[in-house]
């Protein structure tokens, strides 16, 4: 045994693969980890299509995103995140345990134009196992503009290179463009003493049409 | 056979001596060259006539010694002056007068032999094998054939650094990129012949343009993963100079590639697929392109307490990580960073914050708690010392807002989400 342990370390240090038994991602799906919400998203956010997620500031649109984040890369995914306001805190992804140096992250500086051909170039690239367009802090009137044509095209490429495309905003907007919309509702602040010690929501899917509702709290 | 050359002092005049007789040449000390003479009797004819040759084409008075092994060649020849030739088989012969010190014995032995009074090769080669490596080992052995002049060593020769490059002198000054591509394409394709012949890659490809009555114009393309993959490189060298073109029409252009072992991956049914190294590096640096150079990367967080610090790396994802993955984490609250920090006027009743005014975010605030004093790095210019407050507002956001203590400056940090 010990000279398996030591043939199988000296492999490592030789090829740039693990050599081990992970398990095989049989799901077509990235669960969030909030049962909840697992559970009215029928497994968690499909792989191969785009996802909207929606609602207003402190809805914990950031927290779900990051939660996925979370975890695709502890599985091993690359994901990308295209952030289109640039407002990424990676030390807050790294508190969530996502995996950062799985993690591309484009910072778009205010340009959802930009946002938006970055995020085809990278669903086009293949490979990556999760990602994320972030027009969560967009002004409305903005992300409206984004003509149903491109989310189309965002959603064609997802399906060839089955990625799990999730697009964060203040309201839905490619439509019928995604195949899974989940809206985010703040209900209240949870405070202990004098600590801010999370948030919770209300969080309502509507896939093939039909609505579901469930809470989670997002702890700081 | 081998030749010797020793002159203390005058080592690049020994190798280029050398050089001008063999591809074959070892450095053997400081100063000591040897080089592989076999099959230069065509040429010279026998080995006085070769050597009598290289004493020629040295032209300073150097000790020259040929033998049919490269050890017996060094001992002779700093052990003689002049030019010395030993011919095959009789290299205990004309080594054994030469003093032991010669031979570069470990101390102890060096000691042992003293006190049996052995003091020249000679001497040392007439000793019985057996007894010798009964009281000194294989060690002695080893010396003991060196002192009979039968050494068998093989030759080291020097390697000459891989380089890989090619340069282009233009008819006329280029002035446009489309035709730098044709030129560039044509040396890149010669670069990577020249890497594919010897089974490598590159890791790193640096394009210099000199340019007509301008400085040089440097491009260089750092590379994650070992790659050999020419129209990759020409498509990021071509994104390289839209985005920082040349100043001058270009005169003349040359690429070097720094060789590297190709990278050996080897895939596995089961794991998770990851984008392939050359189009993510191509793709990568499409987007550098159209968001701007230190916008695309990896954040990697700095050991420091200072709020939003992280670096921005290339992205290269390693292996697998080995936690867990089917371990549950609850969700967390994050936050939404403004950067710069927004400027906030805050309206302040009984030290608390009750009201923010800031463009696009105002309203009552119902909910604060704070302050939380952090600091750091006071001996720095860039040190930081403030009050945080976590707020929520009527409309149902939450914000993290701070006061610079120096300036009593009030900043929004960011959003929770």
């Amino acid at each position: 045994m010990g000279a398996l342990l030591q043939l199988r370390s000296q492999l490592e240090a030789r090829f740039d693969v693990p050599f081990g038994f992970p398990k095989a991602i049989e799901n077509n799906q990235i669960a969030t980890g909030i049962q909840d919400l697992d559970a009215i998203t029928e497994g968690g956010i499909p792989r191969g299509t785009l996802t909207e997620l929606a609602g207003p500031e402190s809805s914990g649109r950031t927290a779900l995103l990051i939660a996925l984040l979370s975890q695709a890369t502890r599985r091993g995914e690359c994901c990308a995140w295209i952030d289109t306001d640039g407002m990424f805190d990676p030390a807050s992804a790294a508190e969530a345990q996502a995996d950062l140096d799985r993690l591309l992250w484009v910072n778009c500086g205010g340009n959802a134009e930009h946002a938006l051909k970055a995020t085809d170039l990278l669903i086009q690239a293949g490979g990556f196992g999760l990602v994320v367009l972030d027009l969560a802090s967009t002004p409305e009137k903005t992300a409206r503009r984004i003509p149903l044509a491109s989310w189309f095209r965002l959603r064609h490429a997802a399906e060839r290179t089955e990625a799990a495309l999730v697009a964060a905003g203040l309201r839905i907007n490619a439509r019928s463009c995604s195949a899974l919309q989940i809206e985010l509702q703040p209900a209240r602040p949870v405070w202990h003493g004098k600590l801010l010690r999370g948030l919770r929501a209300n969080a309502q899917s509507t896939v093939r049409f039909a609505q579901r509702s469930a809470a989670f709290t997002a702890v700081k | 056979m081998y030749v010797c050359l020793y002159a203390p002092g005058n080592l690049p005049l020994l190798l280029e001596c050398a050089a001008a007789f063999s591809p074959r040449v070892e450095e053997t000390s400081a100063d000591t060259v040897v080089f592989d003479a076999r099959g230069l009797e065509l040429l010279y004819g026998p080995p006085e006539q070769l050597v009598r040759e290289v004493e020629r084409r040295i032209g300073i008075p150097a000790h020259i010694a040929i033998a049919a092994n490269p050890d017996a060649a060094v001992h002779a020849a700093r052990g003689f002056r002049g030019v010395t030739v030993i011919p095959r088989g009789r290299e205990a012969e004309r080594l054994a007068p030469l003093s032991l010190h010669l031979l570069e014995c470990p101390t102890p032995i060096a000691e042992l032999l003293h006190l049996w009074g052995i003091r020249t090769f000679g001497e040392f080669a007439k000793l019985p094998p057996l007894g010798v490596s009964a009281r000194l080992g294989e060690e002695g052995i080893d010396l003991q054939y060196l002192a009979a002049g039968a050494g068998s060593r093989q030759l080291r020769p020097m390697e000459e650094p891989l380089r890989f490059g090619e340069e282009l002198e233009l008819e006329y000054p280029v002035e446009l990129l489309e035709p730098l591509s044709f030129v560039m394409a044509r040396l890149l394709n010669e670069v990577c012949g020249q890497l594919a012949s010897r089974a490598l890659a590159a890791n790193e490809i640096r394009l210099r343009l000199t340019l007509e009555n301008a400085p040089e114009h440097e491009a260089r393309l750092k590379l994650p993963v070992p790659m050999l993959d020419q129209k990759a490189f020409l498509k990021m060298l071509q994104l390289e100079l839209n985005g920082r073109p040349p100043l001058a029409p270009v005169l003349k252009v040359r690429i070097e590639a720094e060789p590297v072992k190709p990278r050996r991956t080897q895939q596995g049914l089961f794991l998770p697929a990851t984008p392939e190294p050359q189009k993510l590096e191509v793709t990568v640096a499409r987007v550098r392109h159209l968001v701007g150079a230190g916008r695309v990367g990896t954040p990697e967080l700095r050991d420091t307490h200072r709020p939003d610090s992280f670096v921005m790396r290339q992205f290269a994802p390693g292996p697998l990580p080995s936690c867990d993955h089917e371990e549950a984490v609850s969700p967390r609250l994050c936050l939404r960073r403004f950067r710069p920090p927004r400027l906030v006027q805050v309206l302040m009743v009984n030290h608390q914050p009750v009201r923010l005014f800031a463009p696009n975010i105002s309203g009552r605030v119902v909910m604060a708690r704070g302050p939380w004093r952090t600091s750091g790095e006071w001996w720095r210019d860039d040190a930081w010392n403030r009050d945080e407050w976590d707020v929520a507002l009527e409309s149902g956001s939450l914000y993290r807002l701070f006061s610079e203590i120096d300036s009593g400056r009030w900043f929004m940090e960011g959003t929770y989400d």
